[in-house]
């Protein structure tokens, strides 16, 4: 579905070089859910921004289904972390989830009922006429993801979704991304530094080193596909899991490793 | 609550109604010429400002600022997109906007006589020429600072061109745009009025002049009320339509503020 | 980068001169209306050199600075006592609602009768066009003030007079700057107005009088030095009002009004 292949990112300016992202190669299947995790600073947003074609890549690509992304590709939806910087404070609810359907070819009756069925979903159908600004933060992050479900992407990427809301509020979030994601069948690319929220979410955890930044490890996250707050979170497999990824993100930040990506399944 | 009513609408009139009684009482009985009684500069009133006043000299001037001010809105906002959205074409033009904002828009009347006479079209293009400067110097601030996220957004949800100009670009700049084309009314209405004071043949400020130059001193005064008046309209008009455009803005201001 | 956006307002500036010299030199506008930028040059040579013109420049410089001191100390002890006195804000608010935009120059005809072409004319309608800005972004400053920071101050005991200095006129004091500034631009439009208008001395009365004697590039040089005063004061103002809130934590946006 999603294949990062090479992926080189180096920005330069003002006589000055930074290499981000050094060689990156990954791949998420369809309908997978895949939580790629890193110390902070390490290049995941600029990583996702490649994938969503928003930058372009030094070197190597990014194949979206087998083509090459080199623009924001129509099947992927993008939901950023700043969520009160990504909605459009003078419009509702409703027309912010609507506008990025109105560059689609698409009926005026097939928009409104997208726009209903997205914000249904998301816990929200009362709050079409709403301003972005009247909501808290997280009602405002769950508009901005209901703005992508709308835009029926195959591919959905999150860039640290839930890193400026409350933790009660996150926890609801995460049930909801899980729940809409064995619902829809959509292929989500889920970037956070949160290592409980990674292999709380993933089906699947890609450990990134400190930029410049390699895969460190991926790993498969064996919890049953029903997952609850309570329950999973006291699981010691759970514990066993994030207890690696701890140790692994620790080891990430003291330095890189010489022998470069390695996968496994523990 | 209808205590509260009142008082408000107690400290609305209270002062007006004192200030107008206190020039009514010092002005009652004045001998000196330049300052008549406020009796008698109302009574002229109805009998200069007939409807008929009305159409030959107020409605020529609103037509001309009308004219001037809209051609100045969209030539200033469309300029000021383009020299917003480029960074290099801003850095070129800038030290030359900066001069140009900084001439003295009354004496554009001058040099425009030069080209266009002493017409309508001389006032209109007075009146857009010094009006387009703080909407298009404004439109540049207000399109330089879109929000680098919300850039991001439209084009990852494929929101590009026209639409992301009319939704996203022009929609951001609003308030700043605002900000311009507020600064540009007052600017406007002192260019009508002395457009229509240094040549014209109708217009108020044409017929102002003419009073105080025959020495018809209260219908001169009447003359100075209706000036009043048409700015503190055109103000309520503005502000009409700004709050009914900026509804979102001043509900987001005032949400970070309590916050 | 900074270099390179010189270098570039550089290019614009001169391709700007190349091209007022250019255009009339080609015919696309006639000369006798938009002389070449060689010809104004030369006629703003001449003017510097002639000491009407600085006379003139010296006229201007009073109205405006004379009448922006009476409108700046007028506003900010309008604005002040109005906030203050209990009641009087609101009592107030709806009068300066009506006054505040009744436009100057509905007060020529007036200023005409009563001073003439005297210097009083100019200050007239440039102190009526600028107290207001004062005024408003006065209101608005105090507007701003901390109600914990009130509180403290007058759990403190700190009388009235204290309270303005050290509390209220602190926080106040960002927006009179940017009272100021606003005030300034305005005062220097009203200064030339009333000069071309009414005829009062100055660099406006210069320009009436380059035009109807059909002197058309020293009517363009006048221009000139005029849009320079008005660059200066442009740039000046920011800069005091920069320089004046380099203390403060936080430069505030500007209030719209």
């Amino acid at each position: 579905m999603l294949d990062v292949r090479g992926l080189q990112k180096v920005y330069e300016g003002s006589g000055r070089r930074v290499e981000a992202v050094r060689d990156l190669t990954f791949t998420v299947d369809a309908g997978e859910l895949v939580c790629l995790v890193g110390p902070s600073g390490c290049g995941k947003t600029t990583l996702l921004k490649c994938m969503g074609g928003l930058l372009a890549p030094t070197s190597g690509e990014v194949l979206l289904e087998g083509r090459k992304v080199s623009g924001p590709p129509p099947g992927m939806a993008f939901v950023f972390q700043e969520y009160g910087r990504s909605l459009f404070p003078w419009m509702r609810v409703g027309e912010n989830v609507e506008l990025p359907l109105k560059q689609k070819d698409l009926s005026k009756a097939r928009r409104r009922e997208l726009v209903r069925d997205a914000l249904e979903s998301v816990g929200l159908a009362d709050a079409v006429g709403a301003y972005p600004w009247q909501l808290s933060g997280g009602m405002q992050q769950r508009v901005a993801i209901a703005r992508a479900l709308a835009y029926e992407p195959r591919v959905l990427l999150m860039d640290e979704p839930f890193a400026a809301v409350d933790a009660q509020t996150r926890a609801d979030l995460e049930d909801l991304v899980r729940g809409l994601w064995r619902k829809r069948g959509i292929t989500i690319l889920f970037v956070t530094h949160d290592i409980d929220e990674a292999v709380y979410l993933g089906e699947r955890v890609i450990v990134l080193s400190a930029s410049p930044t390699v895969v460190r490890e991926q790993l498969k996250v064996d919890l049953p596909a029903e997952r609850d707050q309570l329950h999973t979170r006291v699981d010691p497999r759970f514990a066993e899991l994030r207890t690696h990824v701890y140790e692994q993100i620790q080891a990430a930040k003291r330095g890189p490793e010489p022998r470069g990506p390695k996968s496994s399944v523990q | 609550m209808i205590g509260r009513l009142l008082l408000r609408l107690f400290f609305v009139v209270a002062l007006p109604v004192v200030l107008v009684a206190v020039w009514w009482a010092a002005s009652d009985g004045s001998t000196d010429p330049f300052w008549p009684p406020l009796r008698t500069i109302l009574d002229t009133f109805p009998d200069v400002w007939t409807a008929d006043q009305l159409r030959t000299d107020v409605v020529p001037s609103l037509l001309r600022l009308l004219g001037g001010y809209a051609t100045a809105a969209v030539a200033g906002v469309a300029l000021g997109t383009v020299i917003g959205s480029y960074r290099r074409v801003r850095a070129v033009c800038e030290p030359v906007l900066e001069f140009l904002r900084a001439v003295p828009p009354p004496v554009l009347v001058p040099v425009i006589t030069l080209f266009a006479g002493i017409g309508d079209t001389m006032k209109i293009v007075v009146i857009a020429s010094g009006c387009v400067w703080p909407i298009l110097l404004n439109t540049v601030e207000g399109v330089r600072a879109v929000d680098s996220v919300m850039l991001e957004t439209a084009r990852s949800y494929g929101v590009t061109g026209i639409a992301r100009l009319r939704h996203l670009v022009l929609r951001s700049a609003s308030p700043q745009i605002f900000a311009g084309l507020r600064q540009a009314l007052s600017i406007g209405i002192i260019l009508m009025v002395i457009s229509e004071m240094f040549t014209a043949d109708n217009g108020i400020g044409f017929t102002v002049v003419q009073f105080q130059r025959s020495f018809a001193i209260p219908d001169m005064w009447t003359g100075i009320l209706v000036l009043g008046l048409l700015g503190f309209l055109l103000s309520v008009v503005f502000q009409l339509v700004e709050r009914r455009v900026l509804g979102w803005y001043h509900g987001l201001r005032a949400t970070t503020r309590r916050s | 980068m900074r270099g390179g956006n010189v270098a570039l307002g550089a290019t614009g500036l001169a391709a700007f001169l190349a091209l007022g010299e250019a255009v009339p030199r080609l015919g696309l506008v006639k000369e006798a209306y938009f002389p070449p930028t060689s010809r104004i040059a030369v006629a703003l040579a001449n003017e510097v050199s002639d000491s009407a013109f600085w006379s003139a420049l010296g006229d201007t410089l009073t109205g405006w600075a004379l009448g922006l001191a009476i409108a700046v100390c007028a506003g900010v002890v309008a604005g002040v006592v109005v906030s203050v006195v209990p009641y009087l804000r609101e009592a107030t608010a709806s009068t300066i609602e009506f006054l505040r935009p009744i436009p100057s120059v509905a007060l020529i005809p007036l200023a005409v009768l009563l001073y003439g072409t005297e210097l009083k004319s100019v200050l007239l309608l440039v102190v009526y066009a600028s107290f207001w800005q004062v005024l408003i972004q006065t209101l608005y400053g105090v507007q701003d003030v901390d109600p914990v920071a009130e509180e403290t101050a007058r759990s403190y005991g700190l009388g009235t007079w204290a309270r303005v200095r050290h509390v209220l006129w602190p926080t106040a004091l960002p927006y009179v700057m940017t009272g100021v500034r606003l005030a300034a631009a305005v005062a220097l439009i009203l200064a030339i107005t009333a000069e071309l208008v009414i005829g009062a001395p100055g660099l406006g009365r210069q320009i009436a009088v380059a035009q109807t004697s059909q002197a058309v590039p020293e009517m363009y040089a006048l221009i000139v030095v005029a849009g320079l005063l008005g660059l200066l004061i442009n740039v000046g103002a920011r800069t005091v009002e920069r320089r004046a809130l380099a203390w403060h934590q936080s430069v505030r946006g500007e209030v719209a009004v």
